[in-house]
């Protein structure tokens, strides 16, 4: 990824060479391309390149399984403090894991977050698979310290980090650091477990050699990111679902001038927002506070849309609430009283004597929102675009917003500017240009898949695109018909099957027509056709799968296997949400 | 003898496209059945979009929504029209109910459109709805065959419920020669009725190309000209002697679009070819269309129409054709008088003890307005007529309605439910009830300006500047369309609107009331209120200086306003 940002005339090499350089370095992570860097500026001066020898040091494995890079993140973080200290570590993607490595680690920490209703993110699928399989090894000398990252507004908090770790103690391992289980706020604690852990895991490690003093050819971490994100300038806000539509998706455009912000097809936007002002307001009047440096914050900083059972139980106690108080206790009464109230019902139903730091203290700060990128930089250059579906419904009498929808797709203006950053996800890439692909992305899940076009129009990729989409009218919900239709006519679209489910009486999905072209996929998946699958994750990402395995099936495939071995090799890619 | 020996009787040259689309369509098949299954757009490819208009639909969208929709990436919100075929525009109650109800459930716009030749148009189908509307109609025995395309459209006849005996027997020869000139072809039931398909071998009347463009035919009974003859390519002329009808006489070449800007269209008389008794009707009719057929000019689409193969070849030429291939001889035209074009508003007896009861629709537009329930209105009167056999609706030309054979017990009720439904209201003035408009926006592709929805804020224009000059009482017969086709007849009115841009119209004047001259330009390209200015001087001049009732439209040209219009290729753009 650096090399894009040394001008090619600075560069003293070929072009070949720097097309070979460039493709062995895009494979390294960042540890490994730190260890490159300081053997090429060690050979640099001549000396020959002698490798210290350490001795057989214990290594820390540090694995992470994440699908919109949280955990990456914090698992990137545990490898550089464990290097700082002279520790050996590996920062692997569980995606990229070899299972059979696992009877020879010594020492693994595991990040995990957890996806649909408490199932593994993508990525950490095969390992997670494996570990409950008759193949997985003993691990009776393993030590290890398990993270979890989710979200308390879901059921199953952070299960897969805690099936990892009850998987792993079944097979013989030690819980060497007790487990942590962290909300959307993790990154105010995970500092603190990182470092206990770490104290720990070493004193069961020999120090290896101190890691020699490099010079990191790497640039410094990209200047914007999700800690500092990027002021880009909002260029278009453009409804794209008709007047009669009952959805409200928006078509939203940034300009990333002056950033040098790159993001490839896959990648996701993180999208900071500010709550909506007069909202805020009326919470405020209703809790008879005008404090204005509080008015601020909680437009700007706090999470006031997503409601979450620790906010009750702060606000119970900081009021003294007996019923809020009751209700906590009780789980389901509580989700079930949670899932239709954002925090703005709460605090109405509920008003109360609080002061501002009291009432902060109830609160999460506000996390980003992400987006599936839906441009591509070989046809659009430095500006990035979205398909945004306004969250909006009506609830306790009161119209309810999307805390970013709301503010992006309802607030913002062309002209004002927003906080985003770009989120890699390695695990939804194109294949190579020639490779056939089937894109299934009802609803907004098209997103990454106009870009997909975008990027394979402007490269003259030579591949077979195919496009199921769907949604529920076909004269106010086809996202993106023009645009499509354009391909279509051009051949860069093979296929274009659509099912718009409220147009006839019995209802009709994407998972429909996968079923009546059932011969023909199998076809473009024997002539390798990649798959991808972007969208709604509870119902429709389960839906297409049991409609592709029923496909195969009939094709006379074990499906699961065969599913299985599509992902495991990067032939079956899901971004959904 | 020739009338104009050097012009050519066939115009040779490279044939309109529309000719290798109508030659390639396997007797208007075309791949209209693939079409209906595309499910990626909600209109037809271009060849089919033309072809669908044989079966009687054209192919539209909501012209208000169409920037929007760009807007948002969607493709215009196409639809289709239906026209349906209702020669002499009779319709049963039992009719009235199936199609009204298919309208509310089936239809964007919710509206049955009375048009100005006596049918009815719905508005807004979906792809998805067509075949199913079709079939609707069809288990109400109605068909839209013809409606439009290059053929024979819908066959007008007189509504004039008076003379019940010479109303009945001129709709009969609508309904027959509608039926003879109707093209052989059965794609319209296989594609729509999913009938067996038949393979159809010839056309004898219309042509393996069917015609080189409309044609229009009517049926009238003087004295009333309701059904505007002089828009129309072929006419019957009802002449009655001792109160039985005799025969006709036949006017031919009649025709009201022009191109703005471009001298060689212009709205054209029809020619009177003479008398002819009963028996020939059909022979005359098909070798007028066989005649205008093979020597139609099938190069330029806009000189295609009877009128031009008339001024080109000459009137006598085509006539002495007609006459060989028809094996008749056309006898001195017999004396007739057109006293009237309006509709006979309220109740009327006929000589069968019978009642009608003709109601004005604004633009014959008929659905729930918030204050006047016209729809539902007229749904209750179908239900109450249902089980009568000769109670029936009737369609008049202007777009108006008439509740005919109404028994003497059924009269009242009917009429307590038409002014409880607001259609029958007092406010309507004079002015009102001689005043047309055709659809044009939002559904009218070709419309430059509004006109339906204009035609309310015009006639209160008017209807001011009558009553600022004492003369509320003796309207103008005043129409406004949307472009230069001339669907709401402007270009026999005796003053005319016709759309030239958003929100501007050229102003015609000096038609006649029973629309047997046509108006002349008078003012070009400007806005209403330019226009309603200079109606207020000329009715100002009209008021003080009309000789006893003389109408608008004389007057102008009596005080030299305007130029007369007497041979349309002269005189028009003169
Ligand atoms: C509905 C109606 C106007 C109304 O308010 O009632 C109408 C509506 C249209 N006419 Fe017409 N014409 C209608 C009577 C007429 C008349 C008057 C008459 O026939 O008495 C004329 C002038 C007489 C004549 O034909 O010269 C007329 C001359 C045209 C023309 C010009 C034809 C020509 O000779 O060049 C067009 C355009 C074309 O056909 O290319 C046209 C085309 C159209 C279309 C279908 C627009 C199109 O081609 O896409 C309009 C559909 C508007 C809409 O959304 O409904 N319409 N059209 C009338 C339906 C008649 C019927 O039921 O068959
Ligand atoms: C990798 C990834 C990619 C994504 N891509 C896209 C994309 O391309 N386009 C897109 O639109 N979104 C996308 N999302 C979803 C997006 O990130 C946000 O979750 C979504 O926009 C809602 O955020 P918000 O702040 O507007 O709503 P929030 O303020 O977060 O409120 C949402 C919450 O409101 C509640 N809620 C929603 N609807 C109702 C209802 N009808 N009744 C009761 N409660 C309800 C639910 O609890 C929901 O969690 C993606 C998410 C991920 C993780
Ligand atoms: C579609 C979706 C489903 C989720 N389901 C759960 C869940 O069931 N339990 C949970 O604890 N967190 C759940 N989360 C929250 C994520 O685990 C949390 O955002 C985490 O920080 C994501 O980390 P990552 O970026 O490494 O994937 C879900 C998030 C999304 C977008
Ligand atoms: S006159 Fe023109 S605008 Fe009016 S309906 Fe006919 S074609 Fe359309």
């Amino acid at each position: 990824m650096f090399l894009k940002e040394i001008p090619g005339a600075m560069a003293p090499l070929s072009a070949d060479q720097m097309t070979a350089m460039e493709a062995f370095v895009k494979g390294l992570d960042p540890m490994q391309q730190a260890w490159v860097s300081g053997y090429m500026a060690a050979t640099a001066r001549g000396a020959s390149p002698v490798l210290p020898v350490a001795a057989e040091p214990a290594t820390l494995t540090v694995l992470y399984g994440s699908q919109t890079g949280n955990a990456k993140h914090v698992a990137t973080e545990v490898a550089e403090a464990a290097k700082a200290r002279g520790l050996n570590a590996a920062l692997v993607n569980m995606a990229d894991y070899k299972p059979a490595r696992l009877k020879d680690e010594t020492h693994v920490a595991i990040v995990v977050s957890t996806y649909g209703e408490g199932e593994p993110p993508e990525s950490a699928q095969k390992l997670y698979d494996f570990l409950a399989s008759r193949k997985a090894p003993k691990l009776a000398s393993t030590r290890i310290a398990v993270m979890g990252l989710g979200d308390t507004s879901y059921a199953q908090f952070c299960q897969t980090a805690v099936d990892f770790e009850e998987r792993l103690v079944a097979l013989g391992a030690t819980v060497a650091v007790e487990r942590v289980l962290l909300d959307v706020d993790y990154e105010e604690h995970t500092a603190a477990w990182v470092t206990g852990a770490l104290d720990t895991l070493a004193s069961t490690m020999e120090t290896a050699a101190p890691a020699p003093n490099v010079v990191p050819l790497v640039a410094s971490q990209a200047t914007y990111s999700k800690k500092s994100p990027f002021e880009a300038e909002v260029l278009t806000v453009q409804k794209i679902t008709g007047r009669d539509s009952t959805k409200d998706v928006r078509h939203i455009e940034f300009s990333l001038e002056g950033s040098g912000l790159t993001y490839k097809p896959g990648d996701a936007l993180g999208v900071y927002f500010e709550n909506d002002p007069a909202e805020v307001d009326a919470v405020l009047e209703r809790l008879g506070l005008a404090d204005t440096a509080l008015r601020k914050a909680l437009i700007e900083d706090y999470e006031l849309t997503q409601s979450y059972p620790g906010f009750v139980t702060a606000y119970a106690e900081a009021t003294g609430n007996a019923e809020l108080a009751a209700l906590a206790e009780d789980k389901a009464a509580l989700r079930a009283y949670l899932e239709p109230r954002q925090i703005y019902d709460i605090l109405h139903e509920h008003p109360a004597e609080i002061d501002a730091p009291t009432l902060t203290s109830c609160l999460r700060t506000m996390q980003p929102r992400l987006y599936s990128i839906a441009s591509s930089q070989a046809d659009v250059e430095d500006e990035v675009h979205l398909t945004l579906a306004v969250v909006a419904y009506e609830a306790h009498g009161r119209d309810h917003l999307g805390g970013a929808s709301g503010h992006l797709g309802c607030r913002i203006e062309p002209g004002q500017r927003v906080r985003i950053y770009v989120e890699e996800n390695e695990g939804f890439r194109l294949p190579a240009a020639d490779v056939p692909v089937i894109m299934i992305g009802p609803g907004t899940g098209i997103a990454p898949f106009r870009a997909f076009l975008q990027e394979r129009e402007a490269t003259g990729a030579t591949g077979e695109n195919w496009l199921f989409f769907g949604n529920p009218h076909f004269t106010q919900d086809f996202l993106y018909q023009t645009e499509f239709m354009g391909w279509l006519k051009d051949g860069l679209l093979t296929r274009f099957d659509v099912a718009f489910s409220r147009d006839q009486a019995e209802k009709i999905y994407v998972q429909d027509r996968i079923r009546e072209r059932g011969a023909e996929i199998v076809d473009w998946l024997a002539r390798g056709a990649h798959l991808y699958v972007c969208g709604d994750a509870a119902r429709m990402a389960r839906d297409v799968h049991a409609a592709l395995a029923e496909v195969l099936r009939e094709a006379g495939e074990d499906a699961e296997a065969f599913l299985g071995a599509l992902r495991d090799a990067g032939r079956y890619q899901r971004d959904v949400y | 003898m020739r009338d104009n020996p050097d012009t050519p009787l066939i115009v040779e040259g490279p044939l309109a496209d529309n000719e290798r689309m109508k030659a390639q369509s396997d007797y208007l098949r075309g791949t209209i059945a693939e079409d209906l299954q595309d499910p990626l757009t909600g209109g037809f490819t271009p060849d089919n979009f033309q072809l669908i208009r044989f079966h009687g639909m054209y192919q539209q969208d909501d012209r208000d929504l169409r920037a929007e929709r760009a807007a948002q990436k969607l493709e215009p919100l196409h639809n289709v029209m239906l026209r349906a075929r209702m020669p002499g525009g009779i319709i049963t109650p039992q009719q009235w109910l199936t199609i009204e109800r298919f309208a509310e459930e089936h239809t964007m716009y919710g509206s049955v459109r009375l048009t100005t030749r006596q049918t009815f148009q719905f508005h807004g189908v979906l792809k998805p709805h067509i075949k199913d509307m079709h079939k609707v109609i069809a288990s109400a025995g109605i068909d839209s065959i013809a409606t439009a395309g290059d053929v024979n459209r819908n066959v007008l006849c007189t509504t004039n419920p008076v003379e019940s005996e010479l109303h009945a027997e001129a709709y009969e020869w609508s309904k027959r020669i509608s039926e003879h000139l109707l093209p052989n072809t059965r794609a319209y039931a296989e594609i729509w009725l999913d009938g067996k398909k038949q393979k159809t071998t010839e056309e004898p009347i219309l042509g393996e190309t069917y015609l080189p463009r409309k044609f229009k035919t009517t049926v009238s009974i003087p004295p009333n000209n309701e059904v505007d003859i002089h828009a129309n390519d072929l006419n019957f002329v009802a002449i009655a002697e001792g109160g039985k009808l005799i025969g006709w006489n036949v006017l031919v070449g009649g025709g009201l679009a022009m191109t703005h800007g471009d001298a060689g269209t212009y709205p054209r008389k029809a020619d009177d070819f003479g008398f002819i008794p009963f028996e020939h009707t059909l022979a005359v009719a098909e070798h007028v269309v066989s005649v205008q057929r093979d020597w139609g000019n099938r190069v330029d689409r806009k000189n295609a129409k009877t009128k031009y193969t008339l001024d080109r070849v000459g009137t006598e030429t085509f006539k002495a054709e007609v006459e060989k291939r028809a094996g008749v001889t056309f006898a001195p035209s017999r004396p007739y008088e057109f006293t009237s074009r309006g509709d006979r508003f309220g109740w009327v007896e006929g000589v069968d003890g019978r009642h009608h009861l003709t109601l004005y629709i604004l633009s014959g537009r008929i659905k729930d307005l918030p204050q006047a329930k016209l729809k539902t209105g007229l749904r209750k009167i179908a239900e109450h007529l249902r089980r009568d056999p000769v109670a029936s609706f009737r369609m008049t030309a202007n777009q108006n309605l008439i509740i005919a054979g109404v028994a003497p017990e059924d009269r009242a009720e009917i009429e307590a439910l038409a002014r409880e439904h607001g259609l029958m209201s007092d406010l309507d003035t004079p002015q009102l009830r001689h005043s047309m408009a055709c659809v044009a926006l939002p559904t009218c592709p070709l419309a430059m300006a509004e006109a339906e929805r204009f035609l309310p804020e015009l006639v209160a224009g008017v209807d001011a500047i009558l009553a600022r000059h004492g003369l509320a009482d003796d309207p103008i017969v005043l129409r406004v369309v949307g472009c230069p086709n001339g669907c709401g007849r402007a270009m026999l009115a005796e003053a005319g609107l016709v759309g030239k841009g958003p929100g501007t119209y050229n102003l015609y004047l000096g038609g006649n009331r029973v629309g047997t001259r046509i108006p002349k330009l008078h003012l070009e390209n400007k806005d209403a209120a330019t226009i309603l200015a200079e109606l207020d001087r000329l009715i100002g001049l009209w008021s003080v200086e009309r000789i006893g009732t003389e109408g608008f439209g004389d007057f102008v040209i009596r005080a030299g306003i305007v130029a007369e219009v007497k041979v349309s290729k002269t005189d028009f753009d003169a």
